[in-house]
C-alpha cells in the first residue's frame, strides 16, 4: 500500500482528570454551554417582523411545499446570545497570535470592513447596467493595476474566488495556450512533494497527471531532478515561492529558464507572496501565472474558512486566454466583455463562476493597498520576514529548525527531532500550546519534514507579542524535555473542549442534527 | 504605518538577535537580477481619511439598489438582511479566525457549520449538506464532476432553463476534465425537454427550478427518467428563498441539490462573495466536494464538532481528492445561518409568500403595459417579459429615469436570439410605488 | 504468510490468495475509519490498485500483491473498518484473489525477510 501520509492519534486517550473543580451546570465562568438551535424549542418562533402575505397564486398549485421544513427560529435576543456564546469558543487573530504557517493570519483592518459596507459597493447587482456601476469597475481596474505593478506581470484575471480557484484558472489558461499552439498532448504537471495539496488536486481536476519533483537537502527544488523530468509531455510546473518550507527558491530564475526551454509554463503558487510583496516581482523571476490570495497577503479576513479571493496574474503568453469577464476601458468609461468568444475575448478559455468574482474582497484589498502604499507593502514583507527569523533565532537552541542554514522567509519550519525520546509528539505539543493561549502552528505540513511545525507570525505582531510567544514555547519545550509528559498527552485542559474523537466522527458520520426518535409506545 | 507594530528600534534589536546587519541579509536568497532597491511605482501610504475619501468617491459612482426602483434578479437578489446578521459576523471570533483545524478552540465556527449543514439539508429536502462552496455556479460545476465520479460516465445534459452563466461555468470545468456537455436551447418552460436527451452515457441531468426565466417546474418526472437510465438528477436553485414556498429538490427526487445561498443573509456585493449550498443523498457522501462538519465527543465525553471525512479533500488526498477546494465561504455561510435562524420556518414561509405576492403585483402591472408580454407561466419572485424593443436598450433608457429595470437576457446569452426578453424580479424590499413607476416609465419607453 | 515491501500480506489456500495489510501498516495508518474493498469479478495485476484504506488523516491505496480475479471482498469492513486495526493479519483481510500466476507468491518475502525489511525503515 502507499504510505504517503503518516497516521497519528485521532481519538483521545482515556479521559484523565483535569484537576479542576467541575461546575454543577457545566458552564465555566464566561464560557457558557450552548445547545444547538434545534434544541432551543423555537419551532414556531421568528425573529423577523414581516408584513402579512397573501396566499400564493393558483399558478403554483401542485408545486407548493406541503410538509414541514424542520427549521427552528429564534427571537433577536436569543439569536444574539446563541451566536455570542458560540463565538467565545473560537480562537481569533484579534485575540492572540495565530501562527498557522502558509495561512498568513495577519491583522484585518476594520477600515476595510467599513469600506466594503458602503452601499455603493455592497448593494449593487452584478448584472445592473454597466453605466450605473462605473465606480465599481474603476475599483476593479485600479486593483488590477496594483496587482500587475506589484508582480511585474502584464495581465490579471480577477474572478477566481480563492487560491485553489486561482490555480484552476491558471492551469486552464495554460491548457488553452498549449491547445492553441497544437500542444494539447502535454498533460503532465511537475510539482515538488512539499507542494500544497491544492496543487496536485487542481492539476488532476483538469485532467493532468502529477509527477513529483525531488527536493534538495537544503529544502529547494532539485534542479537536476527537474531537468530530468521536463520534456515534451510536460504542460507546466507548479512551484510555490517562497516555498512551503519557508525558503526562497534560490534557483528560481534557472527553474523558469529550464521550464520554458522545455516548452512548459511556470505556474507559481503565490500563497506566500506576503514574504516578498513590494520587494520582489514574480514577473522578474520568469513566472507565467500566479494566484494571489487576497485573504493572505492583502489582509481580507479569513472568516472561519472564507470567503477568499484568488486573482491570477498572467504573462503575455497566457493573457489572451484569461477567463471572462474582461474589463476594458473605452471612450464611454469602463465596460466588461462577459462571454468567451465574443469580440474582445475571442480566446478566453471560459468562465470561472457566474459573476465577476469577489467584489467584497476587492474593496477590502484595495483599501489595504492604499493604506500601506508602495512603501508600506515593502515594509510588510520585511517585517514578516524579520519576525519569522526572530522566532527561528530565539527557538533554535531548544527546538530543531528543519533548515538551520541561512535565513528563512516569512515562516520558520521546525521538525520533531528535538522531541525524540520525550514521548511528546508534534500533535501533543500543539495541543499544549492551546492551554498556553496560543493557536498551534501548522502541523505535519509540509510532508517532506517529519512532524513538521510551520510557524508564520506575520508582520502585524509586535516584538512584545513575539517575545510572549517565544517564552511560552521555550517553557513548553523545557517541560517536554523534563519529562512533564502529562501536560502534553492530555492537553488541552483549559480549552472549551478537551481533545476530540475524530475517529468516531469519521467511522460513524453524524453530519446533521436529527430529532431524537420518539420512544416507542410501551406495550399495553 | 498604523498596521505595523515594530518600531525602528525593535527592528535593529531583532536583527541583532538574529545575527545579521540589515534586512537585506534576510533576502540574500533572492537572485540579484530580481532584487529591487526602491519602491514599486505606486502611491505611498495613506491615512484613514485619504483612503475613505478615495473609496467613497468610487462608491458614489455606483447606483445602489436601495436608491430607487430596482428589479434585477437572474441569480442575485436584493433582500433585507437583519442588522443582527452583520453585527454577529463582524465579531472578531468569527471574522478573524481560520478554518477550524483545531477543534478544541474552534467550536464556535464548527457548531455553526453543523447547524448550517442541518439547515441546508432541511431546506433542500436532502439527507446531507456540506459546509459551503464558493457560490451556486461553482457548486453546479462541482455537482457535475461528482456525478461523473459516482456514475463513472462522462456526459452531462443541461436544460435550457439553467442560468447561462452556470452553463458556461460548468462547461469550462467539465470540458477540461473530459466530461462532455449537452446544453438544450434556452427556453422559458422546457425543463422536461432534457428527458429526450438522456442516454446510457449520461452521468447527470442538470435542471433549474425556478429556472433562469423564473419558471417553476416539478421535476419528479425528470428524476424518474434519469434514474431509469442510471443517471443522477442535479437540481439547481438560484433563489434560496423559494425553498420557503416550493417543493424541495429532495421531494422531487434530486440526487444532488445545488443552490446560490446569497439571498439569505448576504448582500448583492456586485456578484461576490456569495455562498454555494450543496446537498445530496447520504450514499454519495464520500464523493462530495468541500468540507464536512460532524458530531463527536471529547475526552470527557462532552459533545463537540470536528471537520470530518477529510480524506476526500486536497490536503490529504492530493491528486485523488474529490475537489481542489480549500477556502470556501465560511463567513457567508455564517450570515446565511444567522438569518435563517432568525427567520425560522415561520419567517421563511412568510418571506417567501411575500416575495411571490410582490412578483404577482409586478406581473399584473407589467402585463398591462401595451406591447409587453409575460412569458413565464408559473413563477416564484421573478419572470421573463417580452418587449417590443431590444431589452438592453430599454434597460439603458429606464436607468436614465432612475429605474433599474432588470436583466436583459442577452446579457446572459447573446446568441440565444432572445434580445427582446427582459428578466424582472421583485422581493420583499420592492415598494408598490416602485412597481407603479416602473410600469409607467416602461409604457413610455416601449411606446415611443 | 508472505509479504510485500508495500506492507501487504498474502495467505494461499489452494489457488485462492487472501490478502490484507500488515500489522505494521495498520499501526502506521492510525485508526482505520473506512475501507473500500474490490467487488468480486474484478481482475487485477500485481502492483495495481486493489483497495483503499483510510484513517482520519491519511488515505492509502492498497496494491494487489498478486495477479488474478477477485472472488470476494471483505464486506464486513464496510460496517466495521476498525477490524483492520484489531485483527490486521486475520479478520481484517481485504480480498480473496484467485491466482492467475501462482509463481508470484513465491517471489514475495517470508516473515523473517519482512521483519528484516521493517528494521531498515
Amino acid at each position: 500500500m502507499s504510505m504517503n501520509n503518516v497516521g497519528r492519534p485521532t481519538r483521545p486517550e482515556t479521559a484523565n482528570d483535569a484537576g479542576g473543580h467541575e461546575t454543577l451546570t457545566g458552564n465555566r465562568g464566561l464560557l457558557q454551554n450552548e445547545a444547538l438551535i434545534f434544541e432551543l424549542d423555537g419551532w414556531n418562533k421568528t425573529g423577523v417582523d414581516l408584513p402579512e402575505a397573501a396566499a400564493p397564486s393558483s399558478d403554483l398549485a401542485g408545486l407548493l411545499r406541503a410538509e414541514p421544513i424542520g427549521l427552528p427560529g429564534l427571537s433577536e435576543p436569543e439569536a444574539v446570545r446563541h451566536y455570542v456564546r458560540l463565538s467565545q469558543k473560537n480562537h481569533a487573530i484579534d485575540l492572540a497570535l495565530y501562527p498557522l504557517g502558509s495561512c498568513t493570519m495577519k491583522h484585518n483592518p476594520r477600515l476595510n470592513e467599513k469600506m466594503a459596507r458602503l452601499p455603493g459597493f455592497s448593494d449593487i447587482h452584478p448584472l445592473q447596467p454597466q453605466s450605473t456601476v462605473q465606480g465599481a469597475l474603476q475599483l476593479m481596474d485600479r486593483l488590477a493595476h496594483w496587482l500587475k505593478t506589484l508582480t511585474g506581470m502584464p495581465a490579471v484575471a480577477l474572478s477566481p474566488k480563492a487560491g485553489a480557484h486561482g490555480e484552476l484558472c491558471g492551469l486552464l489558461a495554460i491548457r488553452a495556450a498549449h491547445e492553441a499552439a497544437g500542444n494539447g498532448h502535454r498533460k503532465t504537471v511537475l510539482a515538488p512533494t512539499s507542494a500544497h495539496g491544492t496543487n496536485p488536486a487542481t492539476a488532476a481536476f483538469v485532467g493532468y497527471t502529477v509527477v513529483e519533483i525531488a527536493q534538495t537537502a537544503d529544502g529547494r527544488v532539485d534542479l537536476a531532478d527537474l531537468e530530468s523530468k521536463l520534456g515534451d509531455h510536460v504542460a507546466a510546473i507548479m512551484v510555490t515561492n517562497p516555498n512551503t518550507c519557508g525558503l526562497f527558491e534560490r534557483d528560481v530564475v534557472e527553474i523558469a529558464r529550464l521550464t520554458h526551454a522545455a516548452g512548459a509554463y511556470f505556474y507559481c503558487d503565490g500563497a506566500n507572496f506576503n514574504a516578498i510583496v513590494g520587494r520582489v516581482r514574480p514577473g522578474d523571476l520568469g513566472v507565467d501565472a500566479m494566484h494571489i490570495n487576497l485573504h493572505k497577503t492583502f489582509s481580507t479576513p479569513h472568516g472561519g474558512g472564507g470567503p477568499g479571493a484568488g486573482p491570477v496574474v498572467l504573462s503575455e503568453a497566457l493573457a489572451a486566454f484569461a477567463p471572462t469577464p474582461w474589463l476594458v476601458h473605452g471612450d464611454d468609461g469602463f465596460s466588461m466583455v462577459e462571454h468567451a468568444g465574443e469580440e474582445g475575448a475571442k480566446t478566453a478559455f471560459g468562465r470561472m463562476s457566474a459573476f465577476h468574482g469577489q467584489m467584497g474582497m476587492y474593496v477590502r484589498a484595495y483599501a489595504y493597498m492604499l493604506s500601506h502604499g508602495a512603501d508600506g507593502l515593502r515594509q510588510v514583507a520585511e517585517d514578516a520576514v524579520l519576525n519569522a527569523n526572530y522566532i527561528k533565532a530565539q527557538l533554535k537552541d531548544v527546538m530543531s529548525p528543519a533548515f538551520p542554514e541561512g535565513p528563512c522567509m516569512h515562516e520558520a519550519l521546525f521538525d520533531d527531532s528535538w522531541l525524540e525520546g520525550t514521548g511528546v509528539t508534534t500533535l501533543d505539543f500543539a495541543k499544549a500550546m492551546i492551554d498556553e493561549g496560543f493557536h498551534p502552528m501548522t502541523m505535519y505540513f509540509p510532508l517532506v519534514v517529519h512532524g513538521a511545525m510551520l510557524i508564520e507570525p506575520t508582520e502585524t505582531e509586535s516584538k512584545q507579542e513575539l517575545d510572549r510567544f517565544i517564552e511560552a514555547l521555550r517553557l513548553l519545550a523545557g517541560a517536554a524535555k523534563a519529562g512533564d509528559t502529562e501536560r502534553f498527552k492530555g492537553a488541552p485542559f483549559h480549552a472549551p473542549l478537551r481533545r476530540l474523537d475524530e475517529t468516531q466522527a469519521a467511522r460513524k458520520p453524524r453530519l446533521r442534527w436529527k430529532p431524537v426518535a420518539a420512544a416507542p409506545l410501551a406495550a399495553e | 504605518m498604523r498596521y505595523l507594530p515594530l518600531t525602528p528600534e525593535d527592528r535593529v534589536e531583532m536583527l541583532g538577535a538574529i545575527g545579521v546587519k540589515s534586512i537585506d541579509d534576510l533576502f540574500v536568497d533572492v537572485p540579484a537580477s530580481a532584487r529591487r532597491d526602491g519602491t514599486v511605482d505606486l502611491p505611498l501610504h495613506a491615512g484613514e481619511i485619504e483612503v475613505e475619501r478615495e473609496m467613497a468617491g468610487l462608491a458614489r459612482r455606483n447606483r445602489s439598489a436601495g436608491e430607487g426602483p430596482f428589479f434585477c434578479g437572474a441569480g442575485a437578489y436584493r433582500h433585507h438582511v437583519p442588522a443582527t446578521v452583520d453585527h454577529i459576523i463582524q465579531r472578531s471570533e468569527f471574522l478573524t479566525s481560520y478554518t477550524p483545524y483545531q477543534p478544541e478552540i474552534a467550536q464556535g465556527t464548527l457548531q455553526v457549520l453543523f447547524e448550517f449543514q442541518t439547515q441546508v439539508a432541511a431546506l433542500t429536502g436532502m439527507e446531507v449538506a456540506n459546509a459551503s462552496l464558493y457560490d451556486g455556479s461553482t457548486g453546479a460545476a462541482e455537482a457535475v464532476m461528482m456525478a461523473q465520479r459516482v456514475t463513472r460516465r462522462n456526459k452531462a445534459v443541461m436544460s435550457g432553463g439553467v442560468h447561462p452563466h452556470y452553463i458556461e461555468t460548468i462547461e469550462t470545468l467539465a470540458h477540461a476534465a473530459g466530461v462532455s456537455t449537452q446544453a438544450m436551447p434556452a427556453a422559458v418552460d422546457a425543463e422536461d425537454a432534457v428527458i429526450a436527451a438522456i442516454d446510457a452515457d449520461t452521468a447527470c441531468v442538470v435542471v433549474q427550478t425556478p429556472n433562469v426565466f423564473g419558471t417553476v417546474t416539478d421535476v419528479t418526472k425528470i428524476a424518474e427518467a434519469a434514474h431509469a437510465a442510471g443517471a443522477l438528477l442535479i437540481v439547481v436553485t438560484t433563489e434560496a428563498v423559494s425553498y420557503g414556498l416550493l417543493k424541495s429538490p429532495g421531494e422531487m427526487g434530486a440526487d444532488i441539490a445545488v443552490a446560490e445561498g446569497q439571498s439569505i443573509g448576504n448582500g448583492l456585493n456586485f456578484g461576490g462573495p456569495y455562498v454555494g449550498l450543496f446537498a445530496c443523498k447520504e450514499k454519495f457522501v464520500r464523493q462530495m466536494p468541500g468540507r464536512l462538519c460532524g458530531e463527536t465527543v471529547d475526552a470527557d465525553g462532552k459533545r463537540g464538532f470536528v471537520l470530518t471525512l477529510s480524506t476526500r479533500e486536497q490536503h490529504i488526498r492530493r491528486d485523488k481528492a474529490t475537489s481542489n477546494i480549500c477556502t470556501n465561504s465560511g463567513l457567508c455561510a455564517l450570515a446565511f445561518s444567522i438569518h435563517m435562524s432568525l427567520l425560522g420556518e415561520t419567517g421563511l414561509r412568510q418571506l417567501a409568500a411575500l416575495n411571490h405576492q410582490k412578483a404577482v403585483a409586478l406581473r399584473d402591472a407589467l402585463k398591462a403595459v401595451p406591447g409587453v408580454e409575460v412569458l413565464t407561466p408559473r413563477f416564484f419572485n421573478e419572470f421573463a417579459i417580452k418587449l417590443p424593443k431590444n431589452a438592453a436598450d430599454v434597460v439603458e433608457t429606464l436607468a436614465g429615469h432612475g429605474v433599474i429595470a432588470g436583466v436583459p437576457f442577452s446579457r446572459l446569452d447573446a446568441g440565444a436570439g432572445l434580445d427582446d426578453v427582459l428578466l424582472v424580479a421583485a422581493t420583499e424590499t420592492t415598494l408598490d410605488i416602485d412597481i407603479t413607476f416602473f410600469a409607467k416609465i416602461l409604457t413610455k419607453a416601449v411606446g415611443q | 504468510m508472505r509479504f510485500t515491501k508495500d506492507h501487504e500480506w498474502v495467505v494461499v489456500q489452494g489457488d485462492v490468495a487472501t490478502v490484507g495489510i500488515t500489522a505494521y501498516a495498520a499501526e502506521q495508518l492510525g485508526d482505520v475509519v473506512f475501507v473500500e474493498v474490490p467487488e468480486a469479478g474484478k481482475t487485477v495485476k500485481q502492483g495495481e490498485n486493489l483497495a483503499v484504506v483510510e484513517s482520519v488523516k491519511a488515505a492509502s491505496d492498497v496494491y494487489a500483491p498478486v495477479s488474478g480475479e477477485v472472488v470476494e471482498g471483505n464486506a464486513e469492513l464496510g460496517d466495521a473498518p476498525e477490524t483492520v486495526n484489531a485483527l490486521p493479519e486475520s479478520g481484517g483481510w481485504f480480498a480473496k484473489i484467485k491466482l492467475s500466476n501462482p509463481a508470484e507468491v513465491d517471489a514475495l518475502m517470508d516473515r523473517d525477510a519482512y521483519e528484516a525489511f521493517l528494521a531498515t525503515l
